[in-house]
């Protein structure tokens, strides 16, 4: 007994290091976040700010005036929100209609729907950007039709995969009671939905909203930034780089996901977990 | 109930299949067609056959990218996952704090690709700076574990959730049974609790498999290719060849590399689903 007490409170020791360790990149940064310009280098990055060194929130300022990071974390939760709200509902719609009339040309979308969750984005990403400006999709308010189109595959087989587990009878009698399909889909089986909704609608918020190279490719840069390509701006404008405001973006850009994160926790973590084991 | 349904074929599939007509099927169907022409917008292709396949194979440093992406996701795939099970195992002995731990080691996958390069930049050059050793600009090994600790640092959590979830639902009766039957620690952990998890394994293989073969936003924020492009892997490569090269040549080869691309990672996905699917026991 006692030789596995000691042994717990080595494993215990030991993890705790380790979320010390998990934890140290971002307090490096939030402390550098707050150093001036200059005190931001290869060679001083492991240094406190000190007296002369630091910035208050003077990188912050920078970021959310200079940078508009505000005008970013707008663009992003729009396409986020309306990606998200769009694909929950018409995949829902969709897997629904595929596990419930069995045909060919369901089962060859089914295929389809998984096939396209393999494919790298590479082979697609010259072909759709040219699409995306045809069709006018290239700007926040539109892009969510390419998010449900590509978003599709891994949404509808996670939905086709928790409604095989559900009992037909009780959409039957719904229908034999004089409701329509819409009706039965929407009074019956939407509620029924709810955690699946949950684990899809969380993986791909968490897809969408760090989603760098397609809003690159489909969006104009220069009128549109989402977060992660304001981040990649920092480095892939030209002229210097502006250290700083740098540091400050990347913790302002973390901020919301941790708050969330840390509200949800329990219900992303198995919303995740769901999400994988099915799929 | 199914004819009724048929009424509003339309109405349920509709707007996800013409999403997915947009976003997937016609750029996918183009972009073959592309592979096989020369173009610099999609309007101007002529045909050219198989030449820029031929070109693309030729290219030394897409074989480059190549290579170094299969031993990227060879240490990758190994180091996540026995890692992330390490983990699984140590949070699944009813140990005080267990949640906080699962928490914290779970965070880092929140977060994207782009700001962690950024991150673990700052970080890398930093220590690399203190021992005197060159940047990651300038050193290609430290880029390639440095690839390597961050992709560790991103997916160990939510591959330790999945095991965890995996453990959780062996049965106390199996775990027992093997006890009574005078199973030690280490024979329940190989004969019973292994073979019952073959299902999360095959989960989390193929997730951080195809993970390291997609890689791109980590990629392009640590790195960027450098030293000479010796850290580029097939995802930055192909689209470096799109975007980044002069010449008209160049966009058909880029699609050509896209097409093996697909191939590749089609089939190393659907390979390693069958092998581990195979070991997979019911309980």
């Amino acid at each position: 007994m006692i030789q596995n007490k000691i042994k717990n409170g080595f494993i215990i020791a030991g993890l705790i290091l380790l979320s010390v360790l998990y934890c140290y990149p971002i307090v490096l940064i939030l402390i550098n976040s707050f150093k001036i310009e200059t005190a931001i280098s290869t060679s001083t990055a492991f240094q406190l700010p000190t007296l002369e060194t630091f910035a208050g929130f003077a990188n912050y300022v920078q970021a959310i005036i200079a940078n508009c990071f505000l005008t970013s974390l707008f663009y992003s939760l729009i396409i986020t929100l309306t990606s998200v709200a769009a694909i929950l509902l018409f995949t829902s719609m969709c897997a629904w209609f595929i596990t419930r009339v069995a045909s060919k040309w369901n089962k060859l979308l089914y295929y389809l729907f998984a096939f396209s969750m393999v494919v790298p984005f590479q082979m697609v990403m010259f072909t759709l950007s040219s699409t995306a400006d045809a069709l006018n999709l290239n700007n926040p308010f539109n892009i969510w039709i390419i998010y449900l189109g590509f978003g599709a595959g891994l949404a509808v087989f996670m939905f086709c995969g928790f409604m095989r587990s559900i009992p037909l009878e009780i959409e039957e009698a719904s229908m034999m009671d004089g409701c329509t399909p819409l009706q039965t889909f929407f009074q019956i089986v939407f509620p029924i939905l709810k955690p699946t909704m949950v684990s899809v609608g969380i993986l791909e918020a968490m897809w969408i909203w760090n989603d760098y190279l397609l809003p690159t490719l489909v969006l104009d840069i220069k009128v549109y930034k989402t977060i992660p390509m304001l981040i990649q701006y920092f480095r892939g404008s030209y002229g210097r780089v502006e250290m700083g405001a740098m540091m400050a973006s990347i913790i302002l850009s973390i901020l919301p996901i941790v708050l969330v994160y840390l509200i949800g926790q329990k219900h992303i973590i198995k919303g995740v977990t769901a999400g994988a084991v099915k799929g | 109930m199914e004819k009724a349904l048929k009424k509003y074929t339309w109405v349920f599939i509709g707007p996800t299949l013409l999403a997915f007509i947009i976003g997937f099927i016609l750029p996918f169907l183009q972009g073959l067609y592309l592979s096989m022409s020369q173009f610099t917008t999609v309007k101007n292709a002529t045909f050219v056959g198989f030449s820029n396949f031929i070109r693309a194979i030729e290219d030394a440093e897409f074989l480059n990218s190549f290579q170094f992406t299969i031993a990227f996701a060879i240490a990758a795939v190994l180091l996540i996952n026995v890692i992330a099970f390490i983990f699984a195992l140590l949070l699944t002995r009813k140990l005080k704090g267990t949640n906080i731990f699962r928490t914290i080691f779970f965070m880092p996958n929140l977060i994207g690709g782009i700001v962690l390069g950024y991150i673990w930049q700052i970080l890398i050059n930093g220590v690399l700076a203190l021992v005197s050793e060159p940047l990651l600009a300038l050193n290609a090994n430290a880029g390639y574990w440095g690839l390597i600790l961050l992709t560790c640092w991103q997916q160990i959590g939510y591959m330790m959730i999945i095991y965890i979830a995996g453990l959780s639902n062996i049965s106390e009766d199996i775990l027992e049974a093997a006890m009574i039957d005078g199973a030690k620690g280490m024979q329940i952990l190989w004969k019973v609790k292994i073979p019952m998890l073959m299902s999360s394994f095959t989960v989390c293989i193929f997730l951080t498999l195809t993970n390291a073969f997609k890689l791109y936003d980590q990629n392009l924020a640590l790195t960027a290719g450098d030293p000479n492009k010796f850290t580029e892997m097939l995802a930055l490569n192909i689209t470096n060849t799109f975007y980044s090269r002069a010449g008209a040549q160049w966009k058909g080869i880029g699609q050509a590399k896209a097409v093996l691309f697909c191939i590749l990672v089609v089939v190393i996905a659907m390979t390693q689903l069958r092998a581990t699917r195979r070991k997979e026991v019911q309980s």
